[in-house]
Formats: structure tokens, C-alpha cells, sequence
């Protein structure tokens, strides 16, 4: 007797644990499109969210940042997959439009700067290299250029395409605010491509999110990072304690708020930020602090609209994720 | 005098043999090429070839990637732009050949057809966006349309403008084929007797019953060749498709023409472009099914010529 009632309750209590949790019958549609940098992390979510929703239509596009939040400020698209903060220009237009989004980080990236794997001489680049590289106006043409111990093989950059926010977070830590970045460059929006092209090329060198290195590790070579005390290869522990700088840098979605109104987008999210952590792993980045998705989790929660990185006079605020979120 | 023929005869016989042993070479090297483009893909792509890539979506292991989306959306392309292109295409070319004076009008209609042949797809992409995907914004954005109708995913529903939806994508795709059925369509017409014609026309039928019971079924098999070309033809473009929508992931198969799609070049693509060796084979495996389709609408479309042909 007592057996049967134990059953009846066990099975009494599975059944509500289902329902609460049960999204099978969920229908609707989520549009995402941007960075080609979170695609990995976005496409591993979409692809395990179908098992769990498999009525939603979940639709993930790569047109680079830009392009992205281009889309999401026509109100083309539900989230948008950023590899930086959205800048204030774009922001502003949002506003204009009267429409509101909430702020996702979702993982850190250390922005990896790449050569062949047959590249023997070079193991490490400062940043005052990489802007003689890479400036506008550079006269560098062979490795040999940039140090005379180095072969005479020919520089051949491969890079992001302009409306990238890698390309955009590389401009800024080489260029600074004003300056400009050479354009003959062989540029691609897609990445796989600049790992191909670097991969296949002796005196290729490039840069693109880790995940992309990770993966083709095979391939590449990682270049070490001379911060001016020492030299910093990307790795998970560099680039959570952000010793990795200046390329360590949070990648995020941006979700329209109006879209957050609809079940499908709303649980969509949840299940994004539940998972980002295990997700951003898997395809090579490294996750946030749990109090930092917990901290996300409650602004989704509370409808918390607009970008901490923005502040009131429309100033770019700088500076660690955990201090930016607080 | 005798010694002179006999020996330019020599020559046109070297001559003759020289000409032979060219197409021989030429005929071999373009089949070699094709043959060893096929065996490659067939190494490559055989051992991931089964059911599971035609029935599973397109995932991050390549193991488990499928081309269900892709096919499908494929199909629905194909489809959309065979209903659409051959009518059109056909009425304009009997009207040209059949109805239309022959003045400057026509002949400068016939110049920009020509021409259109020539026009890279890429710029289809651009027009489709504009004017069937985006309706010059006369309607609202993609995403805030003006007219809408029914239910997202239920079959019957509508929307004003079109947006990045398959329906868009095939109406490019018809426009892209358009030349070619007109073109090969004016040729078959062409090719009927005009005999049959003046018997028809003398036995007291009017133009559009002699187009209709004489032109038509006698040219049918022409029509249809043109019709296969053109399938094929739109079975592999990427590029306005890409302008389109752009290379999405997808895990649904279109419900309704103002879906969502991806179609099976841009999977192909997106595979080839991964530096991973295993997404190499899949897009092998997907090379291979998207042959099979082309073959599958091409047989169809050679077995009806047949049965036309037997009529």
C-alpha cells in the first residue's frame, strides 16, 4: 500500500517537474544575426535548444556586427550576436527608432593574432609591432621589415571585414579612437576563410576570436602577446584574469525588449544564459563568472534596458566586465 | 596535274585526321576533368553519404550534420521558380515569335533579352531584395509588414512585402532563368514548319488556336529541353540567393512560401568554407544529393519530353 501511494507520488511529482519545464509544445520564431565571433556560441545553443523546443524556429545568420545590429536596428531581427559593445552612433538610432534592448554578455574571447605553423621565427608580437604592421601608412612589406633577424617572406594580412567588431576592437587597441588601419589587406567576413588563407599562406598573418584558433589548432600558430612585462599566450586562465591584454574582451547578445514580450524569444534567452557558460567552452571561449550570468539573468528578469558601456553623456565607459557590470 | 590532286588530297586527309585527333583530345580532357571531379567528390563524400544526412538538420558536429533544411528549402526553390519562369517565359516567346510586329519595339525587346542572358545573377540578388523582398518599402519593413495574413506557420499565410522568404528566392531564381527559357523556347517555336501554321490557319483556325493545337505541342519537346537547363541552372545559384537572405542556420523546413530557407549551394558553401576536414567530407556528401536532385528534375523533365515525343 504504502509502495503504490511512494509511486503515485514520485510519478505525481515527475509529472509537474515536466510541465513546469516542458517547452516541446512552444512554437514561434527567434531571429539572430551579426558577429561571425559568437556564431560558434549561438549555433551550439539554437542547435540544443531545438532538442528541448523543437517547434521553435530558430533562424542564425553571420553579417558581422555591424551588419547585425543594422538588421536589429530596422527591427529585422530578436537578438543580436555583437563581438563588441554596441557603439553610440548605433545606439542613437535605436533610440530614434524608440526601440529598447537589453545587454547580453555571454563569454570572454581573447582576440587571437595568428601565423603559420611553419613560421618558425616569430613567437611573439608587442603591440607597438603590431601597429607598425598594421597602421595606416605602413611601409612594412616583409617580415624582414619588422625585424632584421626575421626572413625576407612577405607579410600577407588577412583580416575581418570593416563591419566585424573584431576588426573594430583590433582598430581601436592598434589605431586608437582616430587613427586608421591599412587597407590592403585580404578581408573576409567569414573566418573560416582568414583561417584558410593564413593556414595556407608561410607569411600569413591574421586575428580572429579564439574559438577559431582553438579549433584550428592543427593549422595555426598563436602568437604570444608582449604586454611590456611579459609574454602572453591566449589561453583560458589568461584570458578569464584578463592578463591577456589588451585582446581579452566579452563577447554578448543584444535582445530587443518587445521580442522578449513573445514566449518563444523569452525562453529562448533563459535557455541562452542557462547554457552559455557549458556552450562558450565547448567551441573554444571562455564562460563569464556564474555572478555575472546571474546578475544578466535578473536584468532579463527585470527588463533592465540599454548598455552599461555607454554612460549618461554618451562617453564610451572602459574597463573590466565585472567592474562595468556593476 | 594528276600528282597535284593527288597530293592536295593528301593534305585535306592530314588535315581531316589533324581535326579528328583535336576533338578527340578536347572531348577527352573535358571528360577527364569531370571525372575526376566526380571521383573525387565520390571518395570524399560516400562515407557520410545515408539517410541520416538527408534526415537531420545542419549541426556543429560534423558527424551528425544533415542536409534536411537544405534540401528542402532547395526543392521549394526549384519548384516556385519552375511554376513561375516557364509560364511567363513561354507566353513571352510565342509572342515574339508568333504575334509581335516586327518594328523597333520588338527588336529592341529582343536585344534586352539578349542581353539579360548576359547579366551576372549576382545582380538578380539586388533586385529580388529591392523589389520582392523589400517592395521598395512600400510596405512596411520585413519585419513589420503591412498586410499580414494567417498564422506564421500554418500554409496559407500571406504578407505584404514578401521579406527573405523562399517565395522571394524563387522569384529571383525565375528571373535569373528567364533569357534561357525564352531564348530556347524562341528556337523551338521557331522550328516548327511554317507549313503547319498556314495549313492550320487555312483550315479557317484562328492564331491562338493554331498556337495552341499546332505551335505549342509540336515545340513542346524544345520547351522542356529549355526547361531542364534552366533547372539546372537554378539548382546551383548561390550568389542572388545569398543577397537574399544570406547564409542562415536553420533547423525547420519551410511551412509556407514566406518562410525562412536555406537552400543546398549555401550549405555546400558554408561546409567547403569550415577548415575542418570532416565538414569537407559532408559537403561532399551534400554535392553528391544535390546531383542526385538535379538528375531527379532532370529525368523528370526528359521523361515527359518523351512521352510528348511519342505522342
Amino acid at each position: 500500500m504504502i509502495k503504490i501511494l511512494l509511486t503515485t507520488l514520485l510519478t505525481a511529482s515527475l509529472a509537474v517537474v515536466a510541465s513546469a519545464d516542458d517547452n516541446s509544445r512552444l512554437t514561434g520564431t527567434v531571429k539572430i544575426d551579426g558577429s561571425s565571433t559568437v556564431y560558434p556560441i549561438t549555433e551550439a545553443i539554437a542547435e540544443e535548444f531545438a532538442e528541448e523546443a523543437p517547434r521553435v524556429r530558430v533562424t542564425v545568420g553571420i553579417s558581422g556586427t555591424g551588419g547585425g545590429f543594422k538588421r536589429f536596428s530596422a527591427g529585422e531581427t530578436d537578438i543580436s550576436d555583437a563581438s563588441r559593445p554596441i557603439k553610440a552612433k548605433e545606439q542613437k538610432l535605436c533610440d530614434e527608432l524608440g526601440l529598447e534592448f537589453i545587454e547580453v554578455p555571454v563569454a570572454y574571447d581573447g582576440l587571437t593574432i595568428v601565423i603559420n605553423k611553419n613560421n618558425d621565427w616569430c613567437d611573439t608580437l608587442t603591440v607597438d609591432q603590431l601597429k607598425k604592421i598594421y597602421l595606416d601608412g605602413s611601409t612594412i612589406k616583409t617580415w624582414n621589415d619588422l625585424d632584421s633577424s626575421w626572413p625576407t617572406i612577405p607579410i600577407k594580412m588577412y583580416s575581418p571585414g570593416t563591419d566585424s567588431g573584431t576588426f573594430d576592437y583590433f582598430k581601436e587597441v592598434v589605431a586608437g579612437k582616430k587613427g586608421s588601419i591599412r587597407s590592403d589587406m585580404s578581408v573576409s567576413e567569414d573566418d573560416n576563410v582568414l583561417v584558410r588563407g593564413v593556414s595556407g599562406d608561410k607569411g600569413g598573418i591574421g586575428f580572429f576570436g579564439c574559438a577559431y584558433y582553438f579549433e584550428n589548432k592543427d593549422k595555426l600558430k598563436a602568437v604570444a602577446i608582449n604586454n611590456g612585462k611579459t609574454n602572453v599566450i591566449p589561453n583560458k586562465k589568461t584570458i578569464e584574469s584578463g592578463e591577456y591584454a589588451p585582446f581579452s574582451r566579452p563577447l554578448f547578445i543584444y535582445v530587443k525588449k518587445t521580442a522578449l514580450d513573445k514566449p518563444a524569444v523569452k525562453v529562448f534567452v533563459d535557455y541562452y544564459i542557462e547554457n552559455a557558460g557549458d556552450m562558450a567552452e565547448e567551441v573554444g571561449y571562455v564562460r563569464l563568472p556564474q555572478e555575472l550570468y546571474d546578475r544578466v539573468k535578473k536584468n532579463i528578469a527585470s527588463r533592465k534596458t540599454g548598455t552599461q558601456f555607454i554612460d549618461d553623456k554618451g562617453e564610451k565607459v572602459h574597463g573590466a566586465l565585472e567592474s562595468v557590470y556593476e | 596535274m594528276k600528282s597535284r590532286i593527288a597530293k592536295s588530297h593528301g593534305t585535306k586527309q592530314l588535315k581531316n585526321k589533324l581535326f579528328v585527333l583535336f576533338c578527340v583530345i578536347v572531348t577527352t580532357l573535358s571528360v577527364t576533368a569531370l571525372a575526376v571531379l566526380l571521383i573525387t567528390i565520390a571518395n570524399q563524400g560516400f562515407a557520410h553519404l545515408d539517410w541520416d544526412l538527408i534526415s537531420s538538420y545542419a549541426s556543429r558536429h560534423p558527424e551528425k550534420a544533415g542536409i534536411k533544411a537544405a534540401l528542402w528549402g532547395t526543392v521549394w526553390l526549384c519548384s516556385i521558380c519552375v511554376i513561375t519562369s516557364l509560364p511567363v517565359g513561354v507566353a513571352t516567346a510565342v509572342y515574339l515569335e508568333e504575334f509581335a510586329p516586327n518594328n523597333r519595339i520588338t527588336r529592341f525587346l529582343e536585344l534586352n533579352i539578349a542581353n539579360l542572358a548576359g547579366v551576372p545573377s549576382i545582380v538578380y540578388g539586388i533586385i529580388g531584395l529591392t523589389v520582392f523582398a523589400r517592395m521598395l518599402g512600400l510596405f512596411g519593413t520585413m519585419n513589420n509588414p503591412l498586410v499580414e495574413i494567417g498564422d506564421p506557420i500554418s500554409f496559407w499565410y500571406f504578407r505584404l512585402p514578401f521579406g527573405s522568404s523562399v517565395l522571394v528566392g524563387g522569384l529571383t531564381l525565375a528571373l535569373v532563368v528567364l533569357p534561357i527559357v525564352i531564348v530556347s523556347t524562341r528556337e523551338a517555336v521557331r522550328a516548327v514548319p511554317s507549313s503547319l501554321r498556314e495549313a492550320s490557319l487555312a483550315m479557317g483556325a484562328t492564331r491562338w488556336e493554331t498556337v495552341r493545337k499546332v505551335v505549342l505541342p509540336r515545340s513542346a519537346p524544345g520547351i522542356l529541353t529549355g526547361a531542364i537547363l534552366s533547372t539546372s541552372r537554378a539548382i546551383g545559384e548561390a550568389a542572388p540567393i545569398l543577397v537574399i537572405g544570406g547564409f542562415l542556420f536553420i533547423r525547420f523546413v519551410p511551412a509556407n512560401v514566406f518562410d525562412d530557407f536555406t537552400a543546398m549551394p549555401l550549405q555546400i558553401y558554408n561546409w567547403a568554407g569550415r577548415p575542418q576536414e570532416e565538414f569537407h567530407a559532408v559537403a561532399a556528401s551534400a554535392i553528391i544529393v544535390l546531383l542526385a536532385v538535379l538528375l531527379a528534375f532532370n529525368g523528370v523533365a526528359a521523361f515527359i519530353r518523351y512521352r510528348y515525343q511519342r505522342n
